[in-house]
């Protein structure tokens, strides 16, 4: 019971700081409450014993990317431009996906059921074989590491590759401002 | 905010600390919570909150972006540099159990060179990231 009410009030204060996301138009506000989202799944995810992916949430979320949209706002100003046209066709397209996920969600199996799929795929061999084969006692180390380890390189190439195309794109390099160096008549 | 002398000493001494526990997470990974991801974006935090402080170009000056560069490939390499290793151990790519004598020592061995690696590269790319954004800024 006590679980339950934490999961209610941690999802209505999601939603309500989404939806207060959607309001406002300052987007220094707007910022602040993508990282408040970002800080309340975090608290979702400890509740439901994946520390590992809150550790992640609270780091990525709440910090770098924060900083990284506050850093965007002070180039391109922190007041919203009234859109130039009506949003209709993008809301409706918005609702029939959001409708059609929720559709797709109905076939799910129910949340936690030990009989799902994914638990009964190379879940149970992984726990069960994990402790003799590494001596590791995270699994999520193990598994990710080890016996996921090519996924895991996989990942690491695609954050390199990040990297590399914000170098190639912004450089690290201060621009001079050009028409300091040469002045316009 | 380079001016404000609260900001710039707390940071002083708050930054030592989230390096800290950056390196805990990334070596205690095995056994709580944590590993080369996490350990690479805290500790990626802490140059950022240092850049916030005192500029972006003190960043740019402690970390010389020559150098960020080289370590952004450096744990990509090391990661596929374990696979290759093993390989040439006569085993298969990531295959740890052929880095020591026995299967567990290898792959101890191999998980903690291989979150090294993740955590390598990854501080090094997002504390690129945020000086390409945040170095935009300057005047």
């Amino acid at each position: 019971m006590l679980i339950e009410t934490i999961n209610i009030v941690l999802l209505g204060m999601l939603a309500l700081t989404a939806l207060a996301a959607v309001r406002l138009h300052d987007l220094f506000a707007v910022t602040i409450m993508f990282g408040m989202y970002s800080l309340l799944a975090a608290v979702v995810f400890v509740v439901l014993d994946a520390v590992d992916v809150a550790f992640t949430e609270a780091a990525v979320g709440v910090g770098i990317s924060t900083v990284l949209m506050l850093a965007t706002i002070g180039l391109v100003g922190r007041h919203e431009q009234r859109p130039a046209h009506r949003p209709l066709l993008p809301l409706l397209v918005v609702a029939v996906t959001g409708a059609a996920l929720v559709y797709g969600t109905l076939d799910m199996p129910f949340f936690a059921d030990p009989a799902a799929p994914v638990h009964q795929h190379v879940v149970p061999y992984y726990l069960g074989k994990s402790p003799e084969q590494t001596g590791i006692p995270n699994v999520v180390t193990s598994i990710l590491a080890s016996y996921r380890g090519y996924d895991t390189l996989g990942e690491l190439a695609v954050i390199f590759t990040a990297g590399v195309g914000v170098l190639a794109l912004l450089g690290l390099r201060r621009r001079k401002r050009p028409s300091k160096e040469h002045p316009t008549p | 905010m380079r001016d404000n002398p609260v900001l710039r000493i707390v940071a002083k001494i708050i930054i030592p600390v989230i390096l800290l526990f950056a390196l805990y997470v990334q070596f205690h990974g095995d056994f709580g919570p944590g590993g080369g991801f996490q350990a690479g974006v805290i500790f990626a935090a802490g140059f950022i909150l240092y850049g916030l402080v005192f500029g972006t170009e003190a960043l740019r000056n402690a970390i010389p972006p020559g150098l960020l560069r080289f370590v952004i490939a450096l744990g990509l390499v090391l990661y596929a540099g374990v696979g290759a290793t093993t390989m040439l151990l006569g085993s298969d790519y990531l295959a740890y159990g052929a880095l020591a004598h026995d299967l567990i020592g290898g792959q101890h061995l191999g998980i903690f060179l291989v979150e090294l690696g993740v955590g390598i590269t990854v501080s090094a790319v997002i504390v690129t990231i945020f000086l390409a954004f945040a170095g935009r800024n300057d005047p």
